[in-house]
């Protein structure tokens, strides 16, 4: 099986959905002539042409809109938002439109969009180019947001997203572009959205996250497998709806949990998870449900300093498992 | 008294003077930061201003102390046009407390609240409505300040573009937009981005006046910009004005510039601003060719001084993290 970078994944995935299904057509900022900033869609303008690879202006309302009308239509479109900070004039048409198409038209239209977009920091990129936004997007009935970590889940889900009949987010995480590599088999083949998946079987404490954290949190329960603490990490891949079902077992499992996110704790999607853990694993909690999360500040800063205090690594998720171990 | 050609009544031979080495200095900070970038000694990413150093100094020129301007991601010219320190701005490169937001922002979001600066802007086209309200608050409370709102080509396809301007031309606000058109948005050529010749021609939309420059000849650049910074202040509304310009660097510092040729960077570098601001001082006899190596010096000097500036300062403490949220 080839191994390829996570970035690698998501162009792969494009190619081989835009080759399958003439409907399948990209659009979005530099999409084209350049092959996208960190080029997701690099080759596709030589492969199949501008007529199925839009340059768009700098207009992301538009983007998401435009996307919205053609899917109701029949289109297979792909939205890449530049950088997910990109997406906030587009909220409007996403989550007016996009999620809500469906129930309001008595299921009559469907909306099989997918937007892509490039979340996280740890590049440098300061206030504007490092947000996690999901949490936006994730009370919104209707949509969908998909948030995978390995290149294998980067191709099947985001082909799964391609196929969906409605509405994708599919938010990638920049830093793992390059930085994570993985085996993903050439043949064609979807994974399942709203399924969570088991990265690592444990048997002590139960650590649920999703994207680049899920690596974290995999170097932190090898080192710790040494001192004798078996770690389960679930991986949610999905973050709205989430997998109740999934969730309820990891943490049943071994009764220590903890959640992790890039996102700042309040309102993030842990928040929910710890809900869903508190309304159904009462009495097979053994700790406290312990979160792990970004700092409650407005943005990622610049100051190399400072975003290393803002970004999780696999020491912080290692001090928080060992905390829960001993508790 | 300059014979040749006509000035805005403020602008004096030795205001002139002033404008040639802060062009200078716009250009060598732009030039040393590349080089820094390019040598991995700061992080992140950074637009340069190198060959649009003309619309920056020309448009600030004409104001005075008391008037506004909003900025843009390529924003270092317009702060060293208002009046900032470049000692401060590199040591915001660097992430050093010294800098404009103490580290926190980096390139993109230097502002400065004693110049009237309002601030770069990590978002395309965030900055034009906030220059609105600028000038809505001049109008409420009678100040008779003008506030300059720079944008890009690229920016003027946001819908904030739109509806800010109409805005600023129904209530006759005090605000000049300054389209600083580089002829592309990242990879995306303004010819195959927008659908009239100038985005001048936009101002008839909203019934007010659009004027083209151009945008490398700083005499240019004053002169239509003081008519619509005199007409904005005397209370009869906003103005469009689109410098023709071009940037000599790529987008940021990951740009192969495959959308466009190497003959073209060509002749735009022989419309060098600068040098053509050269020639005419020395024209004129205002300056010798030895004043003007001088002051060219001089300025590269500033540059250097404030490289040492920020490399002595010091790098935020961890607590600042969670200062500046709330008041």
């Amino acid at each position: 099986m080839p191994v390829m970078n996570y970035i690698q994944a998501v162009t792969q995935a494009l190619k081989e959905e835009m080759t399958r299904d003439e409907k399948v057509f990209v659009l979005g900022e530099d999409v084209g002539v350049r092959g996208g900033v960190f080029r997701a869609t690099d080759g596709l303008y030589e492969q199949f042409g501008e007529a199925r690879v839009l340059d768009t202006p700098l207009a992301e309302s538009a983007i998401a809109g435009v996307g919205i009308g053609a899917a109701m239509y029949g289109m297979r479109p792909v939205a890449e938002m530049q950088f997910v900070d990109f997406i906030l004039p587009a909220v409007n048409q996403i989550i007016s439109e996009a999620a809500k198409i469906r129930y309001r038209s008595n299921n009559d239209w469907s909306c099989p969009i997918t937007i892509r977009a490039p979340y996280g920091g740890g590049v440098h990129g300061a206030l504007y180019h490092s947000q996690s936004l999901e949490s936006i997007f994730a009370n919104q009935p209707g949509l969908k947001i998909v948030m995978p970590s390995t290149p294998y889940d980067v191709k099947g889900l985001l082909k799964a997203a391609i196929r969906d009949d409605d509405p994708v987010l599919f938010f990638e995480h920049k830093r793992a572009y390059r930085l994570i590599k993985g085996e993903v088999p050439t043949e064609d083949y979807t994974l399942p959205i709203g399924k969570a998946d088991i990265k690592r079987e444990g048997s002590d404490i139960t650590v649920i996250t999703y994207g680049l954290c899920v690596h974290f949190a995999l170097q932190a329960a090898e080192k710790l497998e040494a001192e004798g603490i078996s770690t389960h990490v679930l991986d949610l891949r999905t973050v709205y709806p989430l997998d109740e079902e999934a969730i309820i077992e990891a943490a049943s499992k071994t009764g220590k949990v903890l959640l992790i996110t890039e996102d700042n704790k309040e309102g993030s999607i842990i928040g929910q998870v710890s809900a869903i853990i508190a309304e159904n694993c009462l009495f097979d909690l053994d700790a406290p449900i312990k979160r792990l999360a970004g700092p409650e500040v407005p943005s990622m800063p610049y100051a190399p300093t400072l975003e290393k205090e803002f970004m999780l690594n696999p020491d912080k998720v290692e001090r928080a498992i060992r905390e829960l171990a001993e508790f | 008294m300059i014979k040749t050609v006509k000035l805005p009544p403020q602008i004096t031979e030795e205001k002139l003077v002033n404008l040639f080495k802060e062009m200078w200095l716009i250009r060598f900070f732009d030039e040393k930061v590349d080089e820094f970038f390019a040598k991995g000694m700061i992080h992140g990413t950074t637009h340069l201003c190198v060959g649009q150093e003309a619309s920056a100094s020309g448009a600030c020129a004409v104001l005075e102390d008391r008037d506004k301007i909003t900025s843009t991601h390529r924003g270092h010219g317009h702060c060293i046009a208002k009046g900032a320190e470049v000692n401060r701005m590199m040591a915001e490169l660097f992430g050093r407390t010294t800098g404009y937001c103490k580290g926190k922002g980096g390139s993109m979001h230097i502002a400065d609240v004693d110049k009237g600066n309002l601030g770069a802007n990590g978002i395309v086209g965030g900055g034009i409505p906030l220059a609105v309200g600028a000038g809505l608050t001049s109008k409420m409370k009678e100040e008779g300040y003008v506030v300059l709102c720079f944008f890009g080509d690229g920016a003027s396809n946001e819908g904030s573009f739109h509806e800010a301007i109409n805005l600023a031309s129904i209530w006759d606000l005090p605000v000049v937009f300054i389209c600083e058109n580089n002829q592309y948005g990242m990879s995306g050529p303004v010819k195959e981005m927008v659908n009239v010749e100038n985005i001048a021609d936009r101002a008839a939309a909203y019934g007010i006046p659009g004027k083209v420059v151009d945008g490398n000849d700083i005499i240019d650049v004053m002169n239509e910009v003081n008519e619509a910074v005199e007409r904005a202040r005397n209370g009869k509304g906003p103005s469009i004005i689109e410098a023709k310009t071009y940037r000599w660097k790529g987008h940021s510092k990951s740009d192969a510039k495959k959308y466009r040729t190497r003959e073209e960077e060509k002749e735009w570098r022989e419309k060098d601003p600068i040098g053509r601001l050269r020639k005419l001082l020395i024209d004129e006899g205002i300056l010798t060719e030895e004043k003007a190596d001088q002051l060219k010096q001089e300025a590269k000097k500033e540059v250097e001084d404030s490289v040492e500036f920020a490399k002595k300062s010091p790098e935020p403490s961890i607590d600042t993290l969670m200062e500046d949220i709330y008041a």
